[in-house]
């Protein structure tokens, strides 16, 4: 195991990832901007998954043999890594998933299915991803629940005050919100938000998708009920995610999906459900990438993630100083330090998807559009789409400089 | 090196052909691509023949969008309306004449929906693939 390394060297961790090194067009090297889409692998992640194709492979639960006691041992540590991550108090509580969007839909099937009713409130937030929208959507319609949304203030913050009012009108079951917002990469204050749920009976939900890559999550300091996040964000394969629970609420939930593995005993009249967490994961795993994510803990960790979060925080300020200067630019980030690794932008006059396009041709890798949040663009910031710049470990100063050169390229073009 | 932005796109995205909504019109349609914002809305007018005698375009949205709309703007008058029903997808990209990515082929055939619609006087075109 790695000892967390105190001084934090981006060049080291560059040499780890095999892909930043190819030039997008001639002369113009892989600036990417986009690990909010999705992160980057090193090559530590890649062995690992390979070394299991390659040596390990067999399914996992069932075999007698050694080469599946092996498999099975090695995608039930990944499992434990992942728990002592987030600080989960147990395995049983670690619920291997698709990604965020899985693990949401897992969760709204059968805690919201058996819990939720006509006259009941959920409360989400003006900036959630689809994920944390159309899960619920779905079940409304059928349960007939009524879904509030906390607004996002022009600092770009979570309305508190409303949050407090909606939580005192009543019938809150639950509450569920980002931990980081995708697009304005808000850090939600969520100690405060679970206190104030808590102490209103309700349970909360938290999609940390855009947080557990980027900086140390508790699970027992936050006391959260529920919480989502996807491997590919954080340096580990696409393919797996991982739902947190509580135990005493896993248990008394019903299964999602049924099948092999999920279950204890079947007979023609009927079934019973294996212990947690197998009772929430029916049929093969995805075990080379349960290795991967296992893999990409070991690999965070042995840089240590508050290096990571100082080199994020550090980037961002540059990034902000430097966007701020550029005429016609308007960013949608609140101030920091309520704000992660992400710079969202909108530069006039020119469309962002042709700021997108123009940045390609430099090398610049970033996103335009509504990045799954079209309430937020069109409604509440009534923007039809933003550039969103990310950054990560393995993001340099001279990106971003880049990147501000590029926007003076795009506008020379357009004006 | 800007394959996509070349003068003449740039020119017909900055100063489009044809821009402002007629009125009166004849018929009009209008559409747009929620994914990136890009809107437009046609207007013509037309003889006793269906021929289009004007052509006003109403709406925002990127360049290629924009560039489209304008360039077939300009074919489109002195034109049968059973002409228009007949423009095709490579139509449009032959009279761009830059080479158009898959994420952007929305945006260029953003026009190319609007100007169906308002041939066959209905209020959208649905998408073929």
């Amino acid at each position: 195991m790695n000892e967390t390394q105190t001084t934090f060297d981006v060049e080291a961790i560059r040499a780890d990832f095999p892909i930043l090194d190819q030039d997008v067009h001639p002369g113009k090297k892989l600036v990417f901007l986009d690990s909010a889409a999705s992160s980057q692998k090193p090559i530590q992640v890649i062995e690992a998954m390979n070394y299991y194709y390659r040596h390990t492979h067999a399914n996992v639960h069932r075999g007698v043999y050694q080469l599946s006691e092996k498999a099975t041992d090695a995608f039930e540590q990944a499992r434990d890594k992942v728990q002592h991550f987030i600080n989960a108090g147990s395995r049983k509580e670690v619920i291997f998933t698709s990604n965020t969007t899985g693990s949401m839909n897992l969760l709204v099937q059968t805690w919201g299915r058996s819990n939720l009713n006509a006259g009941d409130v959920v409360i989400l937030s003006e900036m959630e991803h689809h994920a944390n929208i159309v899960p619920w959507q779905i079940l409304a319609q059928e349960k007939g629940f009524t879904i509030r949304y906390i607004p996002v203030r022009d600092d770009y913050t979570l309305d508190m005050e409303v949050f407090a009012e909606l939580l005192k009108a009543g019938s809150v079951k639950a509450v569920s919100v980002a931990h980081v917002s995708n697009v304005l990469g808000t850090v939600n204050p969520l100690a405060d938000i679970i206190k104030l749920a808590h102490d209103a009976s309700a349970i909360v939900i938290v999609d940390g998708a855009q947080s557990v890559p980027h900086m140390k999550v508790d699970m027992q300091a936050l006391d959260v009920d529920f919480f989502a996040f996807s491997s590919h964000k954080m340096c580990g394969p696409t393919g797996i995610g991982v739902l947190y629970g509580k135990r005493d609420l896993l248990e008394k939930m019903p299964p999602f999906m049924g099948g092999g593995d999920m279950i204890r005993r079947v007979t023609l009249d009927g079934s019973t459900w294996n212990d947690l967490p197998y009772k929430f994961e029916a049929g093969t795993p995805a075990i080379a990438e349960g290795i991967g994510i296992g893999a990409a803990v070991d690999y965070l960790t042995g840089i240590g993630m508050e290096g990571i979060h100082t080199h994020e925080q550090a980037l961002g300020e540059y990034a902000h100083e430097r966007l701020s200067e550029v005429p016609g630019l308007t960013l949608y980030n609140p101030d920091s330090p309520h704000r992660s690794g992400v710079a969202t932008f909108t530069l006039d006059p020119v469309h962002p998807h042709d700021l997108a396009q123009v940045l390609d041709y430099e090398g610049i890798a970033v996103r335009a559009g509504h990045h799954c949040a079209m309430p937020l663009h069109q409604e509440r910031l009534k923007v039809a789409a933003t550039v969103r710049a990310s950054f990560y470990l393995y993001t340099t100063r001279q990106e971003i400089d880049k990147l501000v050169e590029a926007l003076y390229i795009a506008k020379g073009l357009f004006n | 090196m800007m394959d996509m932005y070349q003068e003449n796109i740039l020119d017909h995205a900055q100063n489009p052909r044809h821009w402002g909504k007629l009125e009166p019109h004849d018929l009009h349609a209008a559409d747009d691509n929620p994914l990136c914002g890009d809107q437009l809305e046609v207007t013509f007018r037309v003889d006793e023949n269906n021929i289009i005698t004007d052509i006003g375009w109403g709406g925002q949205g990127c360049a290629i969008s924009q560039a489209a709309a304008s360039m077939i703007g300009e074919e489109l008058v002195g034109k049968p309306l059973d002409e228009v029903k007949q423009i095709s997808k490579d139509d449009i990209l032959e009279l761009l004449g830059i080479p158009i990515s898959m994420s952007r082929i929305k945006c260029a055939l953003l026009s190319l929906k609007v100007i169906k619609a308002a041939a066959y006087n209905i209020e959208r075109w649905s998408d073929d693939e």
